[in-house]
Parts: structure tokens; C-alpha cells; sequence
């Protein structure tokens, strides 16, 4: 089982590489580095502010944008073409054909981050002529775009698992844009009434929380995150994530490969 | 032991809006290929070949019915460690190369890392892609994609090997080399399950056959067996034409050459010709079936007509 869940990731790790997606954003990063010195001439003072803002919003909102568009094309891709007849003719289970391609994914995304992060931390040195223990502390936020990845891959082969790609893709945007406001959705159902409070409520916990995710502004303001905050974000990703996972794997078991 | 025994496999596709009323794709099918057999499953397009393909391989599932392949039930995963499967027209992930693509799948049919790094060059020089180094796939010509398909699919050395169509969309050479592939495959002592609509392929390598039209078994049985059914008709050549006109009732074609003549007559008819040359005292010179093709077989099951039954 472990054998096959690591090569059917490798190969759409693979894949990604051979894409050459990682390559555009290498050039990204090196770009973000490369005008990194014209931070501070246009911002004198805040210049890390604006790189922090920058710099993460960046990590995050290209990791979605990879995460969605090969996301959509994970499972399809192989069925239109028909590769996943040769699969499964082999010992492989449905679910780990499922769980293999998103791990795969995810393996290209932190690969990706971690590229990205490397280029900003760059930029940062560049910038703040050397780094403190404040900019070590900017690795939570990285971690938890990373748990970002997590959930909006999940609920990507979700999608996928049962509509069109461009379908899945719209869904995926939609509900990722949503769930960025899903604290501000919360306060709103705490205010409803009647069936609205109940249709609200329910909405505000069943879409993806982004904004417990993001700590990009604390992180460009240096003020601490709590462990607790990490602890949960943690769980509450992994729990959404298995969960999103394991309907597009209940939904895949069921079909018909035409 | 069977290699491979279908039960009852159907399938239907609900259609309409309600999807309430259902299009049979594959009507009951039983089906028994023996270990170490070559056997072809023929038809026209659209006949079920490729729906009975992917219903045993789990890629659809069946409305009805149910497979053994090598004594284990079909959806059992682990009998796929001894099955190899060669789709039709099969694409394969073209960013990669031909090693690295047999050592994907090698490494999903649990093929020990040793024994991958053996076998796959082996296999590459079988295939006639020996120098096909680190190419990638989208570069590779038809024909050199089939053989890496049928290197894929016998990587893992299984038992029992499908293969979807093989020689479709191939020149001569290429069709060829498939061919002779095949036959290499059989001469190993593989069974092969072979699915195709060249009947001269399937009359050269397989051992038995079975014709599939509009999801129906229409017959099943030995190449020879089949043919001779198809034919089912003898030329008789005797001295003595002034014998013709007692015997014009029992023949389908005459050619008189001279006192010679080459009558044809069907095959239940011969004794009673015979019979009828000697009391009309002419020297009968020779009698030979006519040998039919399977062409013949299969157009006879597959054009509607009836008169030919396996």
C-alpha cells in the first residue's frame, strides 16, 4: 500500500516538474527578490510591512491558484485519457489511486512554498539589511498557507470527483472566497434570526475557515500567535481535509470510468 | 484450472432524462478461457469487446453477473498482481520516458526493486526499444507506443495478459511486430485474452475464439471448428459429364472442362452425390471440403443472416 500511495505521488509530483509550474514560480520568486530593494524607495519605513504583506499574500494566492488548476485536473485527466485503465488494472485501490494524487499535489505545493519562501526570506534580508527573531516567527504564517493547501486541494478533488473541470474549478474558487470571510459569516449568523440564523450558522461552520488561516497581518505587525491557535488550526485543517477527502473518495468508488 | 471464467457479466447505461429506461451494452455473457490459451474475442465496433474489458478490470462495474479471473473473484485486487491489460489506443504519461514509465508501473504491481532494474532493460530490448534511453513518450511514434504498452503490460510477467485492439491504427510493419510479440507471448505459455476486428490476426495467433455483435454472444469455439461450419461445403471432381444431368438437383456450382467436372455440393449431400456417381458409372477423381474463413464465420453472425450457428 505505502509502495503504491508513493509512486502514484511521485509521479504527479513529477509531473508538476515536467509542467514546469514550479519553474514560473522560481521566476516569481527570484522577481520578488530582484525588486526587493525598490521596496524601500517607495515606502521608507514600512518597507517590511509591505514586503511581509506582499511576499506571504503571494505564497498563498499562487499555492491556491496551482492548488485549483491542477487540482481540477487530477482525477479527470487521467480518465479523458484513459491512463487510469492501466492503473486500475493494477493491484491499486480506488482510494489510493484518490489519496496518492493528493499527496502528489501537495508534495509539489510545499515544494512550491518552500521555494517561495526561500526567495522572500531573501528579499527580507535584502531589505532589512539582516533577519530578527520576529522574521522567524513569519514561518507560522507560512505553515498555515501550507494548511491552506491542505483544505482547497481536499475540497478541489471533491469537486472534481463528481462535476466538470471547469465546474470544480469554479466551485473550488467560490467556496475558497467564501471561507476567507467565513469569521465575518459567523459574526453575521450570531446576529440572525429564526431560519436565517439556523441557514447562516450552519453555512459559517460548513465552509472552510481561510480567515483563522491567515495571520499575515499579525505576522507583518510582529505580534506573537498563540500555540493553542496553532494546535487547532492544525486539527481543524487535517479533520477538514480527510473529510473532503474521503467524499471525493466515496464518490470515485462508486463510478462508472467511461 | 480456468484462466479466466465470465458468469452472467451485463451491462446496461440508463438513458433519457429520468434515466428511468436502460441501453444493454453487454447482454448475459458466459465465457471460459483456459490456462495457456490464445483466445480472441471478435466483433464489429461497438460490439461489447472493450465494455467486457473494462467491466473486468473494475473500471465499470456490472449490472449483473460476475468473473473469475485465475480462480479468484474478479474485484479481488490482488489477482491483478497476474493480470496485464493493454487498453485500446492506450495514452501513457508522455512526460515520461519509457524506463521510467515501466518502473511506475512495475513499482504498482509490486515488483521488488532488484528484480525492476533487471527486467526492464530486458523488456525494453524485447520490444524492439532497447535504444529508446531517456526519450520521453510524446515523442515516440505509434507503433513504438503500442510496444511500450505491451511492455507494460507484461512487466510485472502475469499470468494472464488482455489486450484491448492491439494492432489498431498500425501500418503492416508495425502490425507486424505486434504479431510476432504476441506469438512470443503465446509460445511463453501466457494466456492471452486478445480483443480485435482483424480476423486474419486472430485466425494466425489465436486457439479459440468467440464472436461478440450488439453485446450478444453469437458463437464460440476452435478457429478450425468454426471455419469448417462457415464452409460446410465439398467439391467433387469426377470423369463423365454425361452423368450431370441426373445430379444438377443436389449441386450449388458445376464447371465442366471437357469429361471433367467440378461440382460443388454441401457438405451432407456428398454421400448421396457419391452414390449417384457410381450408379451413373463415372470415375470420381477427387473429393475435398472447401476450408471456409473466419471472415466468413464472423460476417455469418454478424450480418443477421442465421444459417451459419456455432
Amino acid at each position: 500500500m505505502i509502495a503504491r500511495l508513493s509512486a502514484i505521488s511521485f509521479n504527479t509530483f513529477r509531473e508538476a516538474v515536467r509542467d514546469r509550474v514550479l519553474y514560473n514560480l522560481i521566476v516569481f520568486a527570484l522577481l520578488l527578490v530582484a525588486t526587493a530593494p525598490l521596496f524601500g524607495e517607495i515606502s521608507i519605513g514600512v518597507e517590511r510591512l509591505i514586503l511581509v504583506n506582499v511576499g506571504l499574500s503571494a505564497i498563498s494566492i499562487f499555492g491556491i491558484i496551482i492548488a485549483i488548476f491542477i487540482g481540477i485536473g487530477l482525477v479527470s485527466k487521467e480518465i479523458e485519457k484513459r491512463t487510469l485503465y492501466t492503473i486500475l488494472s493494477r493491484p491499486v485501490r480506488r482510494w489510493e489511486f484518490i489519496a496518492g494524487k493528493y499527496m502528489g499535489l501537495l508534495m509539489t505545493l510545499v515544494v512550491n512554498a518552500a521555494l517561495m519562501t526561500a526567495g522572500f526570506y531573501l528579499a527580507l534580508l535584502i531589505v532589512s539589511h539582516g533577519l530578527g527573531k520576529d522574521d522567524a516567527a513569519l514561518l507560522v504564517a507560512v505553515y498555515f498557507i501550507i494548511l491552506e493547501f491542505f483544505i482547497v486541494t481536499a475540497i478541489t478533488l471533491l469537486f472534481s470527483s463528481f462535476s466538470t473541470p471547469i465546474f470544480a474549478a469554479i466551485f473550488a474558487f467560490a467556496l475558497f472566497a467564501i471561507g476567507t470571510f467565513a469569521e465575518d459569516l459567523r459574526n453575521f449568523a450570531a446576529l440572525a434570526t429564526g431560519l436565517t440564523k439556523w441557514l447562516t450558522t450552519a453555512a459559517a461552520y460548513l465552509v472552510p475557515n481561510f480567515s483563522a488561516l491567515n495571520v499575515i497581518s499579525q505576522a507583518a505587525h510582529s505580534e506573537s500567535i498563540s500555540g493553542k491557535l496553532i494546535l487547532l488550526n492544525t486539527l481543524y485543517a487535517l479533520l477538514y481535509s480527510l473529510t473532503a477527502t474521503a467524499g471525493a473518495v466515496l464518490i470515485f468508488e462508486r463510478r462508472n470510468l467511461k | 484450472m480456468a484462466a479466466l471464467e465470465i458468469l452472467g457479466l451485463e451491462k446496461s447505461y440508463p438513458t433519457g432524462f429520468w434515466r428511468k429506461t436502460f441501453r444493454p451494452a453487454l447482454h448475459p455473457l458466459h465465457l471460459t478461457v483456459n490456462e495457456g490459451e490464445t483466445f480472441g474475442f471478435l466483433g464489429p465496433n461497438g460490439a461489447g469487446k472493450t465494455t467486457t474489458l473494462k467491466l473486468l478490470m473494475g473500471i465499470i462495474f456490472p449490472t449483473s453477473g460476475t468473473a473469475r479471473i485465475l480462480g479468484s473473484d474478479f474485484r479481488d485486487p490482488e489477482v491483478k498482481r497476474e493480470i496485464g491489460f493493454l487498453p485500446e489506443q492506450p495514452y501513457f504519461y508522455d512526460y515520461l520516458s519509457a524506463p521510467e514509465l515501466l518502473d511506475y508501473y512495475a513499482r504498482l504491481s509490486g515488483v521488488p526493486e532488484g528484480e525492476r532494474h533487471k527486467r526492464i532493460p530486458e523488456l525494453l530490448e524485447r520490444v524492439g526499444l532497447g535504444d529508446a534511453g531517456k526519450k520521453q513518450l510524446r515523442k515516440f511514434s505509434k507503433g513504438m507506443l503500442q510496444r511500450v504498452g505491451i511492455a507494460q503490460a507484461i512487466i510485472h510477467n502475469p499470468k494472464l495478459i488482455f489486450f484491448d485492439e492491439p494492432m489498431s491504427g498500425l501500418d503492416p510493419i508495425g502490425r507486424r511486430e505486434i504479431r510476432e510479440l504476441l506469438q512470443g507471448l503465446k509460445d511463453e505459455g501466457k494466456t492471452i485474452f486478445l480483443t480485435t476486428h482483424i480476423l486474419s490476426d486472430a485466425e494466425s495467433l489465436c486457439d479459440r475464439v468467440a464472436i461478440i455483435h450488439k453485446g450478444e454472444l453469437r458463437g464460440v469455439g476452435v478457429v478450425e471448428d468454426l471455419t469448417s461450419k462457415a464452409a460446410d461445403k465439398t467439391e467433387v471432381v469426377w470423369r463423365g459429364s454425361h452423368a450431370l444431368s441426373a445430379l444438377s438437383n443436389l449441386l450449388t456450382e458445376e464447371h465442366i472442362t471437357g469429361d471433367i467436372v467440378r461440382g460443388v455440393v454441401s457438405s451432407e449431400q456428398v454421400d448421396s452425390l457419391l452414390e449417384k456417381l457410381r450408379q451413373q458409372h463415372a470415375h470420381v477423381i477427387s473429393v475435398t471440403p472447401i476450408l471456409g474463413t473466419l471472415e466468413d464465420y464472423f460476417v455469418a453472425q454478424t450480418s443477421g443472416h442465421e444459417e451459419v450457428k456455432a
